[in-house]
């Protein structure tokens, strides 16, 4: 292939551009996604069957730190963006760890959550409140948790490969993809913990 | 270890197994003539793992055909079995398989007919109309075919392993969930759709980027074919509305495995919330199926008219206002479920406004003639055959979308006309239009005009035939998806309308045999110049058949219709071209394999194989990842290659 | 300079198109001929109301019907006129390539449709509300109120305040407004009867209400508008409008009758059977109907999956 070091940058950053902007109207689906799951919630918040509701089993403190956490793996994320749009491999997988870290305790905590409710009786199963609330955190979570893995793989390729066109373009997507996320638990805090108790 | 999967799935009524033993047979003997021609090996690298989007086109076209075969066989026994089941008579099949037969059939006409038939002529065409060499995405691309194929492929399992579901096309619960739907049958449609509209979806995003960002230099939006407007409305109503669909069948699934409560009757569910969330969906689906065709008629009708595309601005204005407006009518579809009457009557006069839009397009068009030299060829033909039915149609919806009047024909057959007449009036008679219209440029030879007017006609008086009598029957007090019924003067109008339904399939055998003569014929029909309408679009100005890179240099757009006006200034031949490398997308067997695994894992979801779901699952994610982190390479023609590929084309080109 | 592919092939217009035209005719009105024999006899319950809700919707659909003939037949006339006129072999027509736009046109099929959606947009607003299905139907007789419960695959009629019941066939009195309260035991139905209206689904777990009334006396088929399971088709029934003393020596033989509904009896009822001839009961519980819809809110009971 005799392309000069202009027309292969003059290409990588229009596949940037088309990638970038496949992968935004794919976030924009996702966000639709997580709409029909929450107007499903919506639906459902108050069929609680006999069961316990929102106020019974929702411990505002606990998803509180569950947000904390969240936020700064979002900060943490955004600097590993920094790191590498200074070319610092050593900072950005820095940076990456912690924000996984971060994001693997998001879902340890979640899970610890989840399976306190399933141990006292109230799993999906027991009525449509539940059913709803379930998927739409559970759905975020498992969002959370493709991230991660995601998390793992670009950083075993950055540490082998360095930054490379590829590897920046792609660890650009995942900081959108984990920001994304981000946004959509604000949503869900606020909807269904915050309103669900007060 | 197989789950709830035992030999008793295989067994099934005689029909059913003889039909699926011919099949077999069938494609027993197609494969060993595959081997025995070595064709194998052909296929899989210059068909299956190609990613030229133009083959990838044809791949969805030919099993769109299959699947126009399977689904008119099921409408042949719907007719038969409405025909004769009166009275004391239940017909030939029993219930539950006449409710499996109507279920499939809209299935399959709608996800795999309607939307498999345009994503393939939009995979073809598109790329050439916006002046660029690809889609944005190729692997995707595949990707998306083979996952489409996938849900193909689960259908129809679902005759020969279990049973389909008999709940509709659409699955209302609480009748399939699990208290009164336990098999397997509506697992398979949940399955079938979630794999084909995970393909749809990805689709959708594919063609929006390639619109946005591939469209050659000077091409500015206003500057673009009408169909590749029609073309990016339709797909931006895909990324909205796919993923309803996606969420709505997860959460019937997650009904039907885990045991949630989202649509169940009792603990909370509510099946109403299933009805808004799959016509929330259902709307923008039937509006992402006609826009297309909407812009395949709009292509046509400036180049039989020899005249411009009247209303340029109003129709891409009219195919803005119809994409919007269609997230705003989904209660239409049941107005009957107690909405009370401001809801009911904003959703009806929602459903009336679109209408402004699309009669709006109507009469562009009929300007677009008007003043024109029209050539009633057979893609016209088709166009005629549109504007009086969809208006018939047309105006059965206007009534509908009168609350006070659904409440009378709701669910009857006058609304199973009526949507007939907006699919096979609008949808399929635009996929014919266009098959017609374009095939010449893909295969460099014409379709023969004469058995393709033939076809229409025997289409047109069979539709008429088969839908007028329903109009009939449901102001007659007839609901659909009856299997028996006891007035007896009904059935003469059902009588007819089987008869209609054979003369239809008489049409469809009319186009098979007009292909095969075209094939046979094709000498004397060759397109010379890859131009045999006198086109204005810029795929015209390619060779026929085109080059896998349809275009050697990428052209300057300087106005629509810039093939056109290319023309009317007087096309030079140009010299002195220096001809440089391109890169085309190598072959790759991902989208293969990712479907391959995806729809083994759906067939373990629907048969509880807890084992094989998980091990498909994470076979399906490790070659994603693999995938994904894979070094890219593209296949390079030398410019030399491209050089010789041009010059033998140039021999046939004919200049000033 | 361009030529056609030499394949096209164009249908020859000749002597033989007369013979085509004749031909098409004959068709046609041989296919009229066997409608027309056909619409021979047969009751169009739509057409034909037997009900004042039903007359009020049948005006509708020809007002409407003729509102839209104002926008089709245009353009069925323009399309008419422009293919034949405007053909290519017609060289005396004007041809204008380039003309592709006029405001004033634009103007007319923006505005025009505008105008009859915006009539069409108040009559649907007005009809909405007057013919909402959940709207009492004035009149000097007493309304009486009919539980309808859809179970597989027949239809339960509850008389709460006459103590009756019956299956798949009911009797009321003529202009007497009805006032149905529906649900299901099974999934989701729709309950129609269209020689007096509108129809209005039945639902496991809630409530929905329609009121009708007939104007006639006379009996009336009604259906299951909505799948339900493999014995939907059975799923007939009959609405009899009879005179006031008719039906209130209808409703004292049921009294006095010997079959009897209460919990009980209505368990084997609700099993699945199809195509069941009617039946009638004596009622013994008035408050089964509320259990029914009840029996899918609260939790506890065996039925819930």
């Amino acid at each position: 292939m005799s392309q000069t070091p202009e027309t292969q940058q003059a290409k990588a950053a229009f596949i940037a551009s088309k990638v970038g902007l496949g992968f935004w109207i794919y976030l924009m689906t996702d966000l639709v996604l997580f709409a029909s799951l929450f107007a499903t919630f919506a639906v459902l918040r108050n069929n609680t069957f006999g069961g316990p509701g929102g106020p019974q089993i929702f411990n505002l403190p606990y998803v509180l730190v569950e947000t904390i956490i969240l936020l700064t793996s979002s900060f943490t994320a955004g600097l590993v963006t920094i790191s590498v749009s200074r070319a610092n491999k050593r900072l950005a997988l820095v940076f990456l760890a912690i924000t996984f870290v971060l994001g693997l305790s998001f879902v340890a905590m979640e899970l610890s959550e989840f399976s306190h409710l399933i141990h006292d009786g109230n799993s999906w199963t027991r009525s449509g409140f539940l059913t709803a609330f379930f998927t739409l955190v559970g759905t975020h979570g498992l969002h959370i948790s493709i991230g991660l893995l995601w998390m793992l793989v670009m950083g075993y390729r950055i540490f082998k490969k360095g930054l490379t066109v590829n590897t920046i373009r792609q660890v650009t997507l995942l900081s959108m993809f984990w920001h994304f996320l981000d946004i959509v638990w604000i949503f869900i805090f606020s909807i269904v913990y915050m309103i669900g108790v007060l | 270890m197989f789950g709830r999967l035992t030999l008793g799935a295989f067994v099934h009524d005689p029909i059913t197994e003889i039909t699926i033993i011919a099949t077999m047979l069938l494609a027993l003997v197609g494969v060993i003539f595959l081997f025995k021609f070595k064709l194998i090996g052909w296929l899989w690298k210059n068909w299956f793992t190609s990613l030229d989007p133009k083959k990838i086109g044809v791949m969805y076209l030919c099993v769109a055909a299959l699947m126009l075969l399977r689904g008119l066989a099921d409408a042949l026994l719907i007719r038969a079995q409405q025909a004769t089941s009166v009275g004391a008579s239940h017909g030939i099949v029993n219930a539950d398989t006449f409710q499996q037969i109507f279920s499939s059939h809209g299935t399959m006409m709608i996800f795999f007919v309607a939307m498999g038939a345009l994503f393939g002529i939009i995979n073809m065409i598109l790329p050439m109309q916006v002046g660029s060499r690809d889609v944005a995405f190729p692997l995707l691309n595949s990707i998306s075919f083979w996952l489409f194929f996938g849900g193909v492929a689960l259908i129809n399992m679902s005759i020969i392993v279990g049973s389909f579901s008999n709940a509709g096309w659409l699955a209302y619960p609480p009748l399939s969930e699990l208290a009164f739907n336990p098999g397997v049958g509506v697992d398979y449609w949940i399955w079938s759709l979630e794999i084909a509209g995970i393909g749809s979806l990805l689709t959708g995003i594919n063609f929006i980027v390639t619109i946005l960002k591939m469209r050659a230099p000077g091409m500015t939006l206003m500057k673009m074919p009408i169909f590749v407007w029609s073309v990016l409305c339709s797909m931006s109503l895909v990324t909205f509305a796919f993923p309803i669909l996606t969420a709505t069948l997860t959460m019937l699934a997650l009904d039907r495995t885990i045991g949630t409560h989202f649509f169940t009757a009792g603990f909370g569910g509510d099946a109403m919330m299933y009805i808004n969330l799959i016509w929330a969906w259902g709307h923008p689906e039937v509006y992402i199926l006609i826009l297309p065709a909407f812009g395949v008629f709009s292509e046509i009708v400036p180049v039989f008219s020899g005249k411009r595309l009247f209303g340029y601005k109003s129709m891409v204005v009219a195919l803005v206002a119809i994409t919007i407006l269609s997230f705003t009518v989904w209660l239409h579809h049941f107005f009957t479920m107690g909405a009370g009457a401001d809801v009911n009557a904003f959703f009806g006069i929602m459903t009336m406004i679109i209408s402004i839009p699309t009669g709006v397009k109507v009469f562009n068009w009929l300007f677009t003639m008007y003043r024109g030299r029209i050539r009633l060829t057979t893609p016209m033909m088709w166009f005629l055959g549109f504007i009086v039915t969809f208006t018939i149609g047309g105006v059965a919806g206007v009534l509908m979308a009168v609350p006070a009047i659904d409440f009378e024909v709701h669910n009857s057959l006058f609304l199973v006309a009526h949507f007939h007449t907006m699919i096979i009036g609008g949808v399929v008679f635009g996929i014919f239009a266009g098959f017609t219209y374009w095939f010449p440029k893909f295969t460099g030879f014409t379709l023969n005009e004469r058995l393709g007017r033939y076809a229409f006609w025997l289409w047109i008086t069979g539709f008429c035939l088969a839908f007028i009598p329903l109009y009939i029957l449901g102001l007659l007090g007839a609901t659909r998806r009856l299997d028996h019924y006891v007035d007896a003067g009904w059935q003469g109008f059902f009588v007819i309308a089987a008869i209609g339904a054979v003369i239809i399939c008489a049409g469809v055998g009319m186009q098979m045999l007009q292909i095969v003569v075209s094939i046979v014929q094709r000498k004397q029909n060759l397109v010379i110049d890859g131009d045999p309408w006198n086109g204005r679009t810029l795929e015209w100005s390619t060779v026929a058949p085109p080059p896998e890179y349809n275009y050697a240099i990428v052209p300057e757009v300087t106005e629509r219709d810039e093939f056109w006006v290319m023309k009317k200034k007087g096309l030079q031949k140009k010299t002195n071209i220096v001809y440089e490398a391109i890169d085309v997308p190598k072959n790759s067997s991902f989208g293969i394999f990712i479907a391959v695994f995806a729809s083994l894992f759906a067939f373990a979801v629907i048969w509880h194989i807890v084992w094989l779901v998980i091990v498909a699952l994470i076979i399906t994610i490790l070659i994603i990842i693999f995938m994904l982190t894979r070094d890219r390479e593209d296949d390079t023609i030398s410019a030399k290659e491209v050089e010789e590929i041009e010059l033998a084309a140039e021999k046939n080109r004919l200049y000033a | 300079m361009l030529m056609y592919a030499e394949g096209l092939k164009v249908y020859p217009r000749n002597v033989s198109k007369a013979y085509k035209v004749v031909l098409f005719l004959a068709i046609v009105c041989g296919i009229i001929a066997v409608f027309v024999h056909l619409l021979h006899g047969v009751n169009f319950p739509f057409l034909n109301p037997k009900g004042q809700i039903a007359y009020q919707e049948r005006q509708l659909l020809i007002f409407t019907s003729l509102l839209s003939l104002v926008v089709v037949i245009p353009v069925f006339l323009m399309l008419f006129f422009i293919v034949t006129r405007y053909r290519e072999g017609n060289k005396k027509a004007r041809y204008e390539p380039d003309w592709d736009h006029s405001r004033v046109l634009e103007a007319l099929w923006w505005g025009l449709p505008c105008v009859i959606i915006l009539i069409l947009a108040v009559v649907t607003w007005n009809t909405s509300h007057q013919l909402d299905p959940y709207k009492s139907i004035s009149s000097s007789n007493k309304p009486i109120t009919i539980e309808v419960v859809a179970l597989q695959w027949k239809w339960l009629f509850i008389y709460p305040n006459e103590g009756i019941a019956s299956v798949n066939s009911f009797d009321f009195p003529v202009n007497t407004p009805v006032n149905f309260q529906l649900t299901a035991d099974a999934p989701m139905n729709s309950f129609w009867i269209p020689s007096l209206g509108s129809q209005i689904y039945a639902m496991p777990g809630m409530n929905t209400q329609l009121n009708l009334i007939a104007n006639s006396i006379g009996s009336y088929n009604g259906s299951s508008a909505n799948i339900s399971g493999t014995g939907f088709a059975g799923m007939q029934f009959i609405a009899k409008a009879t005179s006031q003393q008719d039906y209130n020596n209808w409703t004292k033989s049921l009294q006095d009758s010997s079959s009897v509904l209460n919990d009980t009896s209505y368990q084997s009822l609700a099993k699945p059977s199809s195509y069941v001839s009617a039946s009638y009961y004596k009622l013994n519980d008035a408050y089964l109907y509320d259990k029914i819809v009840l029996k899918y809110m609260t939790p506890g009971n065996s039925f819930a999956n």
